[in-house]
């Protein structure tokens, strides 16, 4: 865990996380223009999203719906009547002078994410979830990129965002980093934000306090902006910690203010720029009716929603008796989870199939850092596979071989064996001929063992299986070789 | 309702604008003028009026989701105070 636990143990962290998703539309929020990233700069921009005089926005559909999505899976009570309404602040990046977002009417209110911390679960509130629109991106240039200036690209301008306000249950940096992860997994569970921080899809700002341990009243807090990583997450509040503590720790006060993570310095530094004192005055958008949510596209919503990690996690612990752990990993992304049930349909032992892509399939994937998807070896020749254990055509460690091939050379299991005449040799007189040769090869030992030395087992199996290329059926070399010794 | 020169200073940092003494003496008596007016609204009885909250009485008005061509560049670039590699240029904001 982290330092200050250790170092600061008479304090205690109170933090509150708001995370911005951006939901997985083609089209922006209240404008048909291109939510695609990466495209040059203010091409996918119209009179609507530029905030242009007499543009009316109206609402997309679809981003309600990916909303409701998540209301629901968290178990969150879905407002039926919502209203938008108009955050004013001043900032280039917001040529309307407003950002579209939800106020006192938010879709969502309430619900939890459970993390597990050490084995433990302990579940986080919500506080609400609402829709809203994005802002532009800005770039502070010096002269030598044609400023001093501001560069603005609004092609991220009026994208939909579904912030989620947790509330101030999470006490400290790794529960913080815990919350995110699960935060990100649930939404590309559901299908409606693509999790990718890299590309800003997530982000992460946090309110945070602290207060000597055991008191009930809160410290006076700061907010921390642009926190752009997972990891991120949990390094700048360590580092707020540290600074609130310090300054407490010396008889200081704590200042509200915003900050600003800066992952290159790996600092938190003030924010300066932004309206010094937060009045948004926000009043009902009057260019947007409002909407209401009935039974029927409750019921809609609901049924788009598919089995949830931790759902996922506990039947898979029942149906096929894996460790929980394991589960865990397995369920941790929905590709690998089908990847994993697709071959556990296909054997006899899905256990060992569980076991196979833990460490072969997964550790593979490490190797070249793709995704499962693109996987060479897919679920049914990983099947073949296991299939040819489960009947004692190769042994566990034939298989990994074999897997080696297929990955790297592609084909079938089955193939691949009879190609390289890989199979076990479970015929008792072959391994009886290669025991007599190791037997005869080493009398000394063979004395020895005789004589009591009977952790010479090992050695005279090692000896079976070299001489047989790895091919006798281990579980035969282990009998007939205890039989043939003790003789 | 009185309105103060610091509410009026207020309201035009919000709106990022610069104002005179004459403009923040005017704007003061303006203000006051519509604030009154707004009080005069306050005396109508409405305990049985639902709040509106948009000028249509619809709702449930939406887009599919859909992508329409955008704007082509050489229209955005004309509304652009100024332009700078397919960006507005703006008076620098942070630092």
């Amino acid at each position: 865990m982290t330092g200050w636990d250790r170092n600061h143990a008479d304090f205690e962290a109170v933090i509150g996380l708001e995370i911005h998703a951006q939901l997985l539309t083609e089209s922006k929020m209240f404008c048909g223009c291109s939510t695609a990233y990466g495209a040059p700069p203010n091409t996918q921009t119209c009179p609507v999203c530029l905030g242009l005089p007499g543009a009316l926005p109206v609402a997309n559909r679809q981003a309600i719906e990916y909303a409701l999505r998540f209301v629901l899976a968290v178990g969150g009570t879905v407002n039926r009547r919502n209203v938008f309404a108009r955050k004013n602040y001043y900032y280039p990046d917001l040529p309307k002078g407003y950002q579209i977002s939800q106020y006192d009417q938010p879709l969502g209110e309430g619900g939890t994410i459970i993390i597990i911390e050490d084995n433990t679960a302990k579940s986080i509130g919500l506080m609400r979830a609402h829709l809203e629109e994005d802002a532009g991106k800005s770039f502070h240039v010096d002269a030598r990129a044609g400023g001093p200036a501001t560069l603005v690209d609004l092609n991220r301008c009026g994208v939909p965002l579904l912030e989620i306000v947790s509330q101030p249950e999470i006490r400290s940096p790794y529960q913080a980093y815990l919350f995110v992860t699960k935060i990100r997994q649930l939404v590309r569970y559901l299908d409606i934000c693509s999790g990718d921080m890299e590309k800003g899809a997530l982000r992460c700002d946090a309110n945070i306090s602290v207060r000597r341990q055991r008191k009930k009243t809160l410290g006076t807090r700061t907010e921390i902006k642009n926190i752009n990583s997972i990891r991120g997450v949990e390094r700048a509040l360590t580092r707020e910690i540290d600074r609130q503590i310090d300054i407490l720790g010396s008889g200081g006060q704590i200042e509200q203010t915003t900050l600003f993570w800066d992952d290159d310095a790996q600092d938190v530094r003030p924010m300066r720029g932004k309206e010094e004192s937060a009045d948004y005055r926000y009043f009902p958008d009057p260019d947007l009716p409002e909407v209401v949510i009935d039974d029927d596209w409750l019921r809609r919503a609901a049924k788009a929603i598919p089995e949830l990690p931790n759902q996922r996690r506990d039947r898979l612990v029942h149906e096929f008796h894996i460790p929980p752990y394991d589960a865990g990993v397995l369920t941790a992304e929905r590709p690998l989870a089908e990847y994993f049930e697709a071959v556990a349909s296909l054997v006899d032992r899905p256990k060992s199939a569980a076991n196979w892509v833990l460490t072969e399939v997964l550790g593979a994937l490490r190797e070249v850092s793709g995704n499962i998807e693109e996987f060479p070896v897919q679920p049914p020749q990983l099947a073949e596979l296991l299939r040819e254990i489960e009947v004692g055509n190769i042994s566990g460690k034939i298989a990994k071989e074999v897997f080696r091939i297929m990955q790297s050379e592609g084909g079938s299991a089955r193939e691949i064996i009879e190609r390289r005449g890989l199979q076990q040799i479970s015929d008792g007189d072959t391994i009886q001929l290669v025991i007599g040769q190791v037997l005869r090869a080493y009398p000394t030992e063979c004395k020895a063992y005789r004589g009591g030395k009977k952790k010479l087992f090992g050695f005279f199996v090692g000896e079976v299986m070299a001489r047989t290329n790895g091919k006798a059926n281990p579980q035969k070399v282990n009998e007939l070789l205890r039989k043939m010794l003790e003789d | 309702m009185a309105i103060t020169p610091e509410d009026i200073l207020h309201t035009a940092r919000l709106a990022n604008l610069a104002l005179t003494a004459e403009e923040t003496e005017r704007f003061s008596r303006d203000l006051e003028g519509i604030m009154a007016y707004v009080d005069l609204l306050k005396q109508v009885d409405i305990t049985d009026v639902l709040p509106a909250t948009c000028l249509s009485q619809g709702r449930n008005v939406f887009r599919e989701d859909r992508v329409v061509p955008s704007l082509a560049g050489d229209k955005i670039r004309r509304n652009a105070p100024d332009w700078y590699r397919g960006m507005f240029r703006v008076p620098r904001v942070i630092g």
